[in-house]
């Protein structure tokens, strides 16, 4: 373990790389701290290129699961369900547990993990709490390499939650190659499974909580809805119980069999655009001064848009 | 601003008293950090584990039930086993006077007892990150017999 504790940051170009390069050999190898050094360094905006193969974006067999779904309806409570599954059947799964920054302070307090009593035993299973740095979408920057990382270590099934999400947020889609979304009882009337957003990118529903009165109303609501869809048969929909464990085994069978990637592959390349797009900016040289001038009221958005892009409107 | 430090509050053994972690975790969140839960009932090696996982700078470890005698030492001696050397370790609850120079010598750098305000929180992490950039080293795992000056 001794190597894995030496510092990034320190010492010239060459020194960096060695050290990258060993982590990269040790997080390979099974090392945990390795590995969780190796995903700092990724986060810190290392770059890895040379390292870490960038990943296939799979529309057949899926290697990461986007779990989306409101704040409250359960997600980290069923992805621990999952995680217990898939790791009794041999996998070895990782997951990437997202929530969000302050806008204030730009701290973040990540609490996804209190409630995944299974992933702080075993070796096949490694949970990163990450803080969204207050990116647009709830996706970091560098989660896209951040799962390179992990496919690179070797883990079978990824996971990335998503902070509690609304109704339009689907950047979570320019990363997984499946989506699975989360919803609960008390969701609201029925039209609320008629709005557009991201039930129609998800690939399967679980409605979660269904030892609680609702649930079924809330299944038969989104299921009618998905039978509207002229695109395609709409996502399955699975009444579960994260609590219980009702459902569990039929969720985690129709995860195991999903057919190719429901979500538009127009949409899928657009937030993948927008993601890298929005990453660009935020790493421009010129951010953090421009952020400042707006805050003071010296430069107008435009501006800095016209600035820091080259754009003229 | 640099990048925020990871740090895990965590509450070792059977005690469920964890509303001063929760406030603890919330002032450090808004003094601009990334804090990781645990949430109640872990053992020494989980929250080793989970230090590990997260690649925590600093651990924060909880205890109102009496049981830090124990717990304390045996977390910053699993820490110093596994490799997580750089680790700085501080503790809070209800830890006596009489019992607090056992905790600095087993590798703890600060104790919040009751009566703590925010600031002191805050300035003693002002402090080690002052002291890191020096290149002076208070992990659990460095032979420095620094020390917050709190009660």
């Amino acid at each position: 373990m001794g190597s894995a504790q030496t510092q990034i940051g320190a010492g010239d170009a060459g020194d960096r790389m060695s050290t990258l390069e060993s982590l990269c050999s040790q997080a390979a190898a099974g090392e945990r701290l390795a590995l969780a050094k190796l995903l700092t360094a990724v986060e810190r905006g290392e770059d890895l290129a040379e390292l870490i193969p960038v990943r296939e974006h799979s529309v057949d067999a899926w290697k990461v699961l986007g779990v989306t779904g409101a704040p409250g309806v359960g997600k980290s409570c069923l992805v621990d369900r999952l995680v217990k599954a898939w790791v009794d059947a041999g996998g070895k799964v990782a997951i990437l547990a997202i929530d969000p920054s302050s806008p204030v302070s730009g701290g973040a307090l990540l609490g996804d993990r209190m409630r995944m009593s299974s992933v702080d035993e075993g070796q096949d299973v490694y949970l990163r709490s990450i803080a969204t740095r207050n990116l647009p979408g709830g996706l970091p920057a560098r989660i896209d390499r951040m799962l390179d990382a992990l496919v690179f270590a070797g883990f079978s099934h990824i996971i990335v939650e998503t902070v509690g999400a609304g109704q339009s947020e689907v950047r979570i889609i320019a990363v997984a190659d499946r989506i699975l979304l989360v919803e609960g009882p008390a969701r609201g009337d029925v039209i609320q499974a008629e709005k557009a957003g991201v039930m129609e990118l998800a690939d399967l529903i679980a409605v979660n909580k269904s030892d609680l009165e609702g649930a079924e109303k809330a299944a038969e609501e989104i299921r009618m809805s998905m039978q509207l869809s002229e695109v395609d048969d709409g996502a399955p929909v699975i009444l579960c119980s994260a609590h219980t464990g009702d459902g569990i085994s039929e969720l985690v069978e129709a995860l195991d069999n999903l057919p190719n990637a429901r979500g538009a592959a127009s949409a899928r390349a657009r937030e993948r655009l927008l993601a890298a797009w929005t990453e660009s900016l935020l790493l421009h040289p010129g951010w953090g001064d421009a952020l400042k001038s707006v805050e003071l009221g010296e430069i107008t958005v435009r501006e800095v848009i016209r600035d820091l892009l080259g754009h003229e409107d | 601003m640099d990048a925020p430090l990871r740090i895990v509050i965590a509450k070792p053994g059977l005690d469920g008293h964890d509303r001063g972690a929760k406030v603890v975790a919330r002032i450090l969140r808004d003094s601009g950090h990334e804090v990781i839960y645990t949430g109640l009932r872990r053992t020494p090696e989980q929250i080793v584990r989970i230090c590990t996982d997260e690649d925590a700078q600093v651990l924060g470890l909880s205890s109102l039930s009496g049981a830090h005698g124990y717990l304390f030492p045996r977390v910053c001696e699993l820490l110093r086993e596994s490799g997580l050397t750089d680790i700085i370790v501080f503790g809070g609850g209800i830890i006596p006077e009489d019992d607090r120079d056992e905790m600095y010598s087993s590798g703890i750098r600060a104790i919040f007892g009751p009566g703590s305000t925010s600031e002191q929180m805050k300035d003693f992490l002002n402090e080690i990150i002052r002291r890191s950039t020096e290149g002076k080293s208070d992990g659990v795992g460095s032979d420095s017999d620094w020390r917050w000056g709190c009660r």
